[in-house]
């Protein structure tokens, strides 16, 4: 008897601790850690985002930066209104949005993968654009073993997937049946085990696991998206909402120096053409 | 003094209930506001039985994905409802009591498990299984049956033996004394008995498996498609909201909050039949 109004005091405090401790927290989930900037935006450009800010708060000590994801469009729209400082696109501006100030930091080339074990090394375009309208649903149609192709595609609204469509299917729509995956990663991985399947990915993030194939005989390497005979390529922009200062400033011209252009060299990326420095 | 201690204390339970009412009440409020007006643009029957999906063009249809729902649930019920069933009657009736203390944790351990950790494993065993031994991808409709299957055994076992364990005792001991077999008697009288408590556990587990996200993700390949197979891609209510709001803004925001809508009305639905069948029990 005694023991059970003890147990029915501990759960009161418990409930009451719990409840304080709730109120408590509240106050300090709307404010902004310290003074810090906010760099928002795509996810294919966020991880070497991330690589940078990790770099520059090592020669930096005393800056703050919070790297997050969210997508192209929702990065342009954050550095319109100043959500972040810094948005992040993985496309070219659009319309309205060429009147925000950006600059072109690396360029990323995309290159269309499929299983090492794969025997076609090459395609033309036009297969890639059947291949993905489901025109062609058979390797053997391209010069491969008989059996049907695994069509990956990333999702709606993915930045990697707008550079694919304009580059690649042009007026053509991307076939509803072929397997969506949210992101690089997952398409590399779900390449990597799939001898039928094909996709395409950032070509910073080929590796021995995915073959990445010839379009119209020109291989997918940094070299040949640098001269222009590669040219399935899309810019990493950083935006913002009107000419940086600040830290914001301090971190696009760190990003543009030559050690922050030999960390994304050094990750796979390509070094924007001169003069696109706007 | 005490009594101001006891009132308080009631006051302060008090409080504490109600917000988690009025966090159920925001976050419906919030849901339908944001994905209402959505589909009243596109029109009730073109969201709820259009084919095409394709947020970028302003196609919102999202029926191959409640078709992609209701195949995945149907086969988690046929793979997992059967096995769920024997094994609530064997923990019920056949299992000695060491037995039980040990499956009885195991089953709640089971439902313990993240569900991101039941995607991975599907993703790395059943994945590949079905793609070397059955064709296809893979990433299909069987592969997401299969993980959830294993997901809702938990709530139906554990739901389904409550009820059984609940006859009461004479119905049994009657049985048993008009000469009845123990398997007769869990065949025609048990069961049949518990009806009413199965058939609810087996709606919440259909409630659990149509509401699961991060799992099927994974493993269902997510093409917005009528599947021509169970071994072919799909994507479900879900999936659609998980894997496409980390880029949605605007009109394909909103429309993902209307998937939210749709998927919320189906839950209440089953929800509220699981309800009415277990209070339709006790009224009797």
């Amino acid at each position: 008897m005694k023991r059970n109004v003890l147990m029915e005091r501990i759960k009161i405090a418990a409930v009451a601790a719990v409840f304080a401790a709730s109120m408590a927290a509240l106050p300090g989930c709307g404010g902004r850690a310290q003074a810090g900037i906010i760099v928002a935006g795509s996810t294919s450009v966020q991880p070497y985002a991330e690589v940078l800010a990790e770099e520059f708060m090592l020669e930096h000590p005393g800056e703050r930066i919070d790297i997050q994801g969210g997508g192209s469009a929702a990065g342009i729209t954050a550095a319109q209104t100043g959500t972040a400082d810094i948005g992040m696109s993985s496309r070219e501006l659009k319309g309205s949005e060429k009147e925000l100030w950006y600059v072109e930091i690396a360029k990323d080339g995309l290159a269309v993968v499929v299983n090492p074990a794969n025997p076609v090394d090459g395609l033309t375009l036009d297969q890639v654009r059947g291949i993905y309208s489901k025109e062609i649903t058979d390797w053997s149609e391209v010069g491969g073993k008989k059996s049907p192709i695994h069509v990956i595609t990333r999702e709606e609204g993915s930045g990697t997937r707008g550079a694919f469509s304009d580059l690649v299917m042009q007026k053509t729509g991307i076939t509803p049946k072929a397997i969506v995956q949210d992101s690089n990663g997952a398409v590399r991985q779900l390449v990597s085990d799939d001898p039928n399947a094909i996709g395409y990915i950032s070509l910073g993030l080929v590796n021995e696991k995915v073959k990445a194939l010839r379009l119209d005989g020109v291989a997918a390497t940094r070299e040949n998206v640098m001269n222009g005979c590669y040219n399935l390529s899309r810019p990493f922009l950083f935006v913002t909402q009107r000419e940086p200062s600040g830290a914001a400033k301090r971190f696009i011209d760190f990003t543009l120096s030559a050690a922050g252009q030999k960390i994304l060299s050094g990750e796979g990326l390509i070094p924007p053409a001169e003069g696109d420095v706007k | 003094m005490k009594n101001m201690k006891e009132k308080l204390s009631g006051r302060i339970f008090l409080a504490v209930a109600l917000s988690t009412l009025s966090a159920l009440a925001v976050i419906t409020v919030f849901i339908f506001i944001k994905g209402l007006p959505i589909i009243g643009k596109v029109g009730v029957l073109d969201f709820v039985f259009g084919m095409k999906w394709a947020p970028s063009e302003g196609a919102f249809g999202i029926f191959p994905m409640i078709v992609g729902s209701v195949a995945v649930t149907l086969g988690a019920v046929i793979i997992g409802v059967p096995v769920a069933l024997c094994c609530s009657v064997f923990l019920a009736e056949f299992a000695p009591v060491w037995m039980r203390n040990l499956f009885r944790p195991a089953i709640q351990l089971l439902a313990g498990i993240p569900s991101v950790v039941y995607g991975f494993w599907g993703v790395i065993f059943i994945v590949p299984f079905i793609r070397d031994y059955l064709g296809g991808p893979g990433l299909s409709i069987l592969a997401g049956s299969v993980i959830l299957a294993i997901m809702i055994l938990p709530t139906i076992i554990s739901i389904s033996e409550v009820s059984i364990l609940a006859l009461p005792r004479y119905y049994k001991e009657g049985a048993l004394a008009l000469g009845l077999t123990h398997w007769q008697t869990i065949r025609s009288l048990l069961v049949p008995a518990a009806k009413s408590g199965i058939v609810a556990a087996v709606i919440l587990g259909i409630g659990r498996a149509i509401g699961e996200t991060m799992a099927v993700i994974m493993v269902l390949g997510n093409a917005v498609a009528l599947p021509e197979s169970i071994l072919d891609p799909v994507r479900t209510l879900t999936t659609n909201i998980g894997i496409e709001m980390g880029y949605a803004s605007g009109e394909h925001q909103e429309a993902l909050f209307a998937t939210g809508v749709v998927l919320f009305i189906i839950i209440m639905i089953l929800n509220a039949t699981a309800q009415y069948i277990v209070r339709r029990k006790r009224a009797r």
